[in-house]
């Protein structure tokens, strides 16, 4: 076996270390969402309720019930952002790129319409499989339209296909909306802005496998990804299959958006912005901007939670705003400060 | 493998292989002269059926003396009042809407970055729905027909034409503007104003909210004179400006290094194009509303109607126009009892159109 240069496993150590400081604040943004809240729980006694749970003292089940389960749900929906939004600019070779590109949220709202207006669902439990029914179809129908034809999928297809596709479904939400007020006015309430407000448990249950197995398929497609922004000639060259990898990727965006948005609704800048900020930190190798954004993506959102939980007291600000307004500032200055690796 | 070879064996290869070339140059201007000539009349015939057809149907053959103002006094009063401004405020949009997908797809060199979807036209939806949110405020009044703020398209303007500063001020390091700065700014300032709108949507008072969401749809409907008068004059200035810079705008295509090779000056075309694209966008989300999908599918559908390798401002903006007159064209008739906005259609139009022309074989080879 032939050993890295010196000068590559010094920069792999720098970027592990970076990897587990990440890590860190991430646990550190965790244990201050349990905290933070109408209750506020000092940290000592997260950690406690964390370690030993007790049933009978009213700090841990308000640690446990209420914000578990919302935690959770940010915990889960932020991994899932970051890493779809990752292997969508990859796979289509766009910067613009979002993990809404595929269909996916016009999908969930299309799902979610149809379940307030014809089925008169109004729990976040019965929109569920009704938003994730919608992602996964939406996604479906974007990737079949962009490998039709000779070439089959290439990446201006699939961009082209998934803003047009996007376009056509959230033609019909509006059409749907603006026809129905009574729809409209619970679609304004629960999935106009993205939101952990209310997630619990049975939330969490139904989510995390989904998450888990495109987690774990997109944090291997590293490599095809690095094969594929090079080029479909140069990838083909390599050995790699390419429209086998692509099937591969969209396949996990579809997982792990539809999951996401299922859950906590439509949230932006996450799955856009991150990418971009870890490839500004870690450079154009895709298994490391994976890494980075799996991590960095849960903190974003987490913190975004907590502001949204703060600066409007009694009420809150749905997270799906905050995130944009939490992350666009420290983004912007990051891009300015740093000289940019071609996109 | 290459043979060498001499004398005038030479020259005849040579000659032959120049007549080659001229002939596909040929025959390449000739096709699109055709296209932008269909084009053309397909936007002509549109534009006289709408004319023609409503609740109150005019025959085609009485069409053009009704506009010149020979006939009865209800045709002449619904045609050119009512739908001739209506009309030609939506070609209008059009055009201005395929001229600025076209600019700024070219000048960022990705056929994603459209002005709504790089969230130039995010700022105006903010203003507007802030406007139409907040009309409790006694100085935005609601104009007298009760529909919307009389201020809106102003702020809307404004705000269209802000963002953009914002976007390009921010991304302004040492002396000029990369693309890839310009799209990462983009998308966080955008994302942002979309947030916020989104967030004071939800806020809202129900009927408030729904009015919000039919702004920012896009919607012709009860469009006058008043909005086809600043959309023309703008038209009359920026139409031309942007082909007085189409020029420059093609040595962009090349890549930022290789156009300063070859002596474009890269920072002040790029300026002043976006300047245009974005006032171009900015005067139609001002009549209309943001129009969904046009000024992002004009560009790719032009680009592969006529083949070869862009700009093609004009046939974008007239792509533009087709798209908006078709789809208001069914929209007014489609349902019996009431209309359907025109930016609900648009997507219906022109998705099918694009994804036809994305999967036609042979042709999905030319770039985006």
């Amino acid at each position: 076996m032939i050993r890295a240069p010196r000068r590559t496993s010094q920069r792999w150590s720098w970027l592990i270390l970076g990897l587990l400081a990440a890590l860190v604040v991430l646990a550190f943004v965790v244990a201050l969402s349990l905290g933070i809240g109408a209750k506020p729980i000092p940290l000592v006694d997260v950690f406690d309720a964390l370690i030993r749970p007790d049933r009978r003292d009213i700090d841990h089940v308000v640690v446990f019930s209420l914000r578990g389960a919302r935690t959770a749900v940010g915990l889960l929906a932020g991994l899932a952002l970051g890493l779809a939004g990752t292997l969508m600019q990859g796979v289509t070779r766009n910067p613009l790129a979002d993990p809404g590109l595929l269909g996916v949220s016009a999908g969930a709202a299309l799902g979610i319409v149809l379940a307030i207006g014809v089925f008169g669902i109004t729990g976040v439990d019965g929109y569920l499989w009704f938003a994730f029914a919608g992602a996964a179809a939406g996604g479906l129908v974007v990737y079949a339209i962009g490998s039709l034809g000779r070439e089959g999928a290439t990446p201006v297809k699939l961009a082209l296909a998934g803003a047009a596709v996007g376009a056509l479904l959230g033609s019909v939400v509006t059409l749907l909306l603006l026809r129905d007020i009574n729809t409209f006015a619970v679609f304004q309430k629960v999935w106009l802005v993205g939101s952990l407000s209310g997630r619990n448990g049975e939330v969490v249950a139904h989510v995390w496998p989904f998450i888990v197995v495109g987690s774990i398929s997109a944090l291997l497609a590293g490599r095809l990804l690095n094969a594929m922004s090079m080029g479909d000639d140069v990838a083909r060259s390599l050995g790699q299959r390419v429209g086998l990898a692509r099937a591969w990727c969209a396949f996990s965006v579809v997982l792990l958006a539809g999951a996401a948005t299922a859950a906590a609704g439509p949230i932006a800048f996450v799955g856009l912005a991150v990418p971009h900020l870890a490839r500004v930190v870690v450079g154009p190798d895709y298994r490391w901007i994976l890494a980075y954004s799996a991590v960095m993506a849960p903190i974003l959102l987490l913190s975004a939670d907590i502001v949204g939980r703060v600066v409007a007291r009694p009420g809150e600000i749905g997270v799906g705003v905050m995130t944009a307004l939490v992350g666009a500032p420290f983004f912007i200055v990051l891009v300015r400060r740093r000289k940019l690796p071609d996109l | 493998m290459s043979v060498v070879v001499e004398g005038p064996e030479a020259g005849n290869r040579l000659q032959a292989a120049r007549a080659t070339v001229d002939r596909v140059v040929d025959r390449a201007r000739v096709r699109r002269r055709r296209v932008t000539v269909l084009i053309g009349l397909a936007l002509t015939t549109v534009v006289l059926v709408s004319l023609c057809v409503g609740d109150f149907a005019v025959p085609l053959r009485r069409i053009v003396p009704v506009l010149l103002g020979h006939g009865d006094a209800g045709s002449i009063f619904i045609v050119q009042s009512i739908r001739l401004p209506r009309i030609l405020t939506g070609v209008l949009v059009g055009v201005a809407l395929g001229y600025s997908g076209c600019i700024f797809q070219n000048v960022v060199r990705n056929p994603l970055a459209s002005p709504d979807i790089l969230g130039i036209t995010a700022g105006a939806s903010l203003a507007a729905v802030f406007l139409i949110t907040n009309r409790s405020i006694p100085f935005f009044d609601i104009d007298p027909q009760g529909g919307l703020p009389a201020i809106l398209p102003v702020a809307a303007f404004i705000g269209a034409l802000g963002t953009a500063l914002l976007m390009y001020g921010l991304a302004f390091k040492g002396g000029g503007v990369s693309s890839a700065r310009l799209i990462l700014i983009g998308i966080a300032v955008g994302e942002t104003l979309f947030a916020l709108t989104a967030f004071m949507l939800s806020r809202a008072q129900l009927l408030e909210a729904a009015y919000g969401e039919l702004w920012l749809t896009g919607s012709l409907n009860a469009r006058g004179w008043e909005s086809v008068v600043p959309l023309a004059i703008a038209s009359l200035v920026l139409l031309p400006a942007a082909h007085l810079l189409a020029n420059s705008l093609r040595g962009l295509q090349l890549g930022e290094e290789m156009s300063a090779g070859i002596g474009v000056r890269v920072q002040w075309s790029k300026f002043a194009l976006l300047i245009v694209g974005v006032a171009l966008a900015g005067v139609a989300v001002a009549a209309s509303g943001p129009i969904a999908f046009v000024a992002f599918v004009a560009g790719p559908i032009a680009l592969r109607l006529v083949g070869g390798s862009g700009p093609l401002l004009l046939q974008a903006g007239l792509v533009g126009a087709t798209v908006v007159a078709v789809a208001d064209l069914l929209g007014r008739v489609a349902l019996s009892s009431t209309e359907i906005p025109v930016g609900i259609i648009t997507s219906l139009v022109g998705v099918p159109f694009l994804l036809w022309l994305l999967v036609q074989r042979g042709r999905a080879g030319i770039a985006g």
